[in-house]
């Protein structure tokens, strides 16, 4: 009874903060490229914008939800759905931090920890190739259509690719559990250099890495392998029919797969919450030292305000960033905060890395894309799990 | 998509599943535009696919004609000249330059030589403004969307040049018959010398992005080529052509306003006639435009703006206060306009999309009898239906970027 409370309060805290930070992940999304393209992004609602989430899901709830007459109604239903339920369920696996002691519950910090995580996550990829087929083909559009196709063809293409580069370091580490995974991770190389998978030997599983994060992107069809929804080709693709709330789930698709993705990727690959340096040398305190940085920028922006308000604001926000940076000081919290903040971190530049190569890239041609996995992806990421797995059998005893 | 509203029989759900008669190949009609994301106005391609391939493509014109021809009828030779910036609105004064050019031939007027080097150089400005819209839409086509914004960037210094000239940011109407609309504004060489001085560097900046990029190399390279007797032969001009190794430019096939003086360079060495020559033909140009534009500015000869013809140009408007004859030519201009001697000249001139001519008819009155543009825009779509066979969606749409049309010049 106690495990069943635990995991319902633990889930519907995750699904609170999960849902919250995929609406603003749309806001850092649009904040970030506008700078890339020298535009300002959303500062209407609220300051810089920071309600926009709130309002754009406000009008998306009260906008009709226009459902064309010729569609195959079930599965144009079923499809927003589907896509939402598979990009979110995987992270119920992914586990954010150690094991914590709160108020004498030992606790896992993440949802589950299913001791074959990373199939469990990999198969709910492989589904989600589903919502974006139907949506395609229930539209019963022909830019939906081709859309959809053009996704299921591409995301089944890149499954295999990204599953050999997960492959790579599961060998090293000779486990299935994202939790054992980063234990694997821990410890340092000459006191110095973290044994995080893309550092650690036999093999430093850069390639590995690079391979994912490839692949990652084809899978959450951003550019440069947003053909699926290639706006200049296809109008929408495969939600050119889906509009209100149906449409958001599509987005709100798109960034849990961006958020699993970046997830999984700082697991396996960035060392999960292993911090960039040892404790020895203060990386517990490094928290402290980024909020306090960040909370002194905005008592200096105070003082010589760039907007009237910013007078006002900024204080407010420096003190609120001085604050959740003594948090890490709390003897209490820091066992949860720490490792929170180093996974967290990790995830926030991977996703920023999403938006930035969307800043940069131009759209490749599907046969491109196609031949670009099969000849090209598919060859590297075998030939590095060969080498892998080589260098781990010669090296264990 | 709005004649999909009814459910096509060869696309309902029934339709293709297994029971359903399978006779053959089917092939897919797939309506692209009028409101499409990249037909860049409203073109309205009908593409038969086979898969993704396309098996026909018809364009439909028309859906921006305004009916400029037949309106110039009803105008004053001058009055014409603003309805000219409203067919290719990203050329302006390219299309100021031709119509004036060609009354001013039927005139037999003498065009004083500070605005024929400021037409030269306003044509070249525009003409990289024109070549700065194309590059940002073309590489938004393919998915590289902060090109756009950092051409728009510079598109608007460009545009802010103009307005410091005329007053107007797009139609300027700053070519008349017989000159300038007016005279230069104080301070316009600094603005000029700052843009051009600056620019070439902004091109790199363009190219940086693009030009060692294996994607854009690779949608782009040996993508919409076609034979070039049968580009000739369907009236292809511009970059379009010169990207094919046809070194074809009226401005310097036939100069026209003082063009000759200033050696134009038309670039040879790009032969292989697709998308990523076109794009290598119009960055040349950017810069050779850049060059002339600034050499245009230190050559600019002092003297008129305007034609010495009192019964055509208007007059300055501090004579107009002393002077009767003056008072009364601006009379007579304003309300009745002037005449031009019946006869019909043809005029090309080399707008940054290829060779745009106004073939301009009088019958003696104060009114053109007949205007027929012959617009590069509309010759170069004669190729969409070739250049488009057998080929995929993705190619289709980067060959419709590198043509570069200007729907309100096609349908006029």
């Amino acid at each position: 009874m106690n495990y069943f409370l635990l995991t319902l309060i633990k889930a519907g805290l995750i699904a609170f903060v999960l849902v919250t930070v995929l609406a603003y992940l749309v806001w850092v999304e649009r904040k970030v490229l506008a700078h890339i393209q020298l535009r300002v992004g959303p500062n209407r609602v609220g300051p810089h914008g920071l309600l926009q989430p709130l309002s754009d899901l406000v009008k998306l709830l009260f906008k009709e939800g226009f459902i064309p007459s010729h569609v195959n109604l079930f599965f144009y239903l079923l499809a927003p759905f589907m896509a939402v339920a598979l990009s979110l369920g995987s992270i119920a696996v992914i586990p954010l931090g150690p094991q914590i002691d709160v108020f004498g519950i030992k606790t896992n910090l993440g949802l589950a920890d299913v001791n074959i995580g990373i199939l469990f996550m990999l198969g709910l990829g492989s589904l989600g190739v589903y919502g974006v087929a139907l949506a395609g083909w229930a539209s019963n559009n022909k830019y939906a259509l081709i859309g959809g196709l053009r996704s299921a063809a591409q995301m089944i293409s890149y499954e295999l690719p990204l599953a050999l580069a997960i492959v790579a370091p599961l060998l090293m580490f000779n486990t299935l559990s994202f939790r054992e995974v980063v234990d694997a991770q821990g410890g340092y190389l000459f006191g110095f250099i973290p044994q995080w998978a893309i550092f650690q030997l036999p093999v430093p599983q850069l390639i590995s890495f690079i391979i994912f994060l490839i692949a990652a992107f084809a899978e959450t069809n951003r550019i440069p392998f947003d053909l699926p929804e290639a706006e200049n080709e296809l109008v929408a693709g495969f939600h050119t029919e889906y509009s209100s709330m149906l449409f958001a789930a599509f987005f709100t698709a798109e960034y849990g797969h961006i958020t699993t993705a970046c997830m999984v990727a700082s697991v396996l690959f960035l060392g999960g919450w292993q911090p960039l340096w040892p404790a020895a040398y203060g990386s517990d305190f490094f928290p402290v030292v980024a909020h306090w940085f960040f909370a002194a920028i905005c008592f200096w922006h105070a003082r010589q305000p760039a907007r009237s308000y910013d007078r006002y604001t900024m204080p407010i926000l420096g003190i609120i960033l001085f604050g959740a940076g003594g948090l890490f000081l709390v003897p209490f919290l820091k066992p949860i905060l720490v490792p929170l903040f180093w996974f967290l971190s990790k995830v926030a530049f991977l996703i920023f890395t999403f938006v930035w190569v969307r800043g940069t890239l131009p759209r490749f041609r599907y046969d491109q894309l196609m031949r670009f996995t099969w000849t090209f992806l598919f060859p590297v990421a075998l030939v590095n799990l060969l080498i892998t797995g080589l260098l781990v059998a010669l090296t264990t005893k | 998509m709005a004649d999909t509203l009814v459910a096509p029989a060869d696309l309902a759900p029934d339709a293709l599943s297994a029971e359903a008669p399978r006779k053959g190949k089917r092939l897919m009609t797939l309506n692209m535009g009028p409101q499409h994301p990249s037909t860049h106005g409203v073109l309205r391609i009908v593409l038969e696919l086979d898969g993704e391939t396309i098996v026909s493509a018809k364009p439909d014109l028309g859906y921006l004609h305004t009916g400029i021809e037949k309106e110039m009828e009803v105008k004053t030779w001058q009055q014409a000249v603003t309805l000219t910036d409203r067919c290719d609105y990203l050329a302006n004064l390219s299309n100021n330059l031709a119509y004036a050019l060609g009354v001013e031939k039927m005139l037999g007027l003498e065009v004083p030589a500070k605005a024929q080097v400021s037409r030269v150089m306003l044509c070249e400005l525009t003409r990289i403004n024109s070549h700065l819209v194309w590059l940002g839409t073309h590489a938004l086509d393919m998915g590289a969307m902060s090109m756009f914004f950092y051409c728009m960037r510079e598109r608007e210094e460009v545009l802010k040049l103009f307005e410091m000239f005329s007053g107007q940011r797009m139609m300027t109407s700053y070519i008349r018959i017989g000159g300038l609309a007016l005279d230069h504004p104080r301070g316009w060489d600094k603005k000029v010398k700052a843009f051009v001085d600056d620019f070439p560097s902004k091109i790199d900046q363009y190219e940086s992005l693009l030009d060692n990029n294996p994607i854009w190399k690779q949608r782009t390279i040996g993508v919409g080529a076609l034979d070039v007797e049968r580009m000739i032969a369907l009236g292809v001009s511009g970059p379009m052509i010169r990207a094919a190794g046809v070194p074809w430019d009226v401005r310097v096939d036939e100069p026209y306003s003082s063009y000759e003086k200033f050696g134009v360079r038309v670039p040879t060495e790009f032969t292989n006639n697709d998308v990523y020559d076109r794009y290598r033909v119009r960055m040349f140009e950017l810069r050779e435009s850049c060059r002339l534009a600034k050499a245009a500015m230190e050559a600019m000869p002092e003297g008129p703006f305007q034609a010495d013809a009192p019964k055509i140009v208007l007059p300055d408007r501090e004579k107009m206060k002393t002077q009767m004859e003056s008072l009364i030519y601006h009379f007579k201009i304003v309300t009745e306009g002037f005449t031009v001697p019946a006869g019909e000249v043809y005029v090309p001139v080399e707008s940054p999309r290829g060779e745009i001519a106004y073939y301009i008819v009088s019958d003696g009155g104060n009114k053109p009898y007949r205007v027929h543009m012959r617009t590069p825009s509309f010759g170069n779509l004669q190729a969409l239906e070739a250049l488009f066979d057998r080929k995929s969606i993705a190619d289709s749409i980067a060959t419709l970027g590198s043509m570069d049309f200007v729907l309100g010049d096609t349908d006029r």
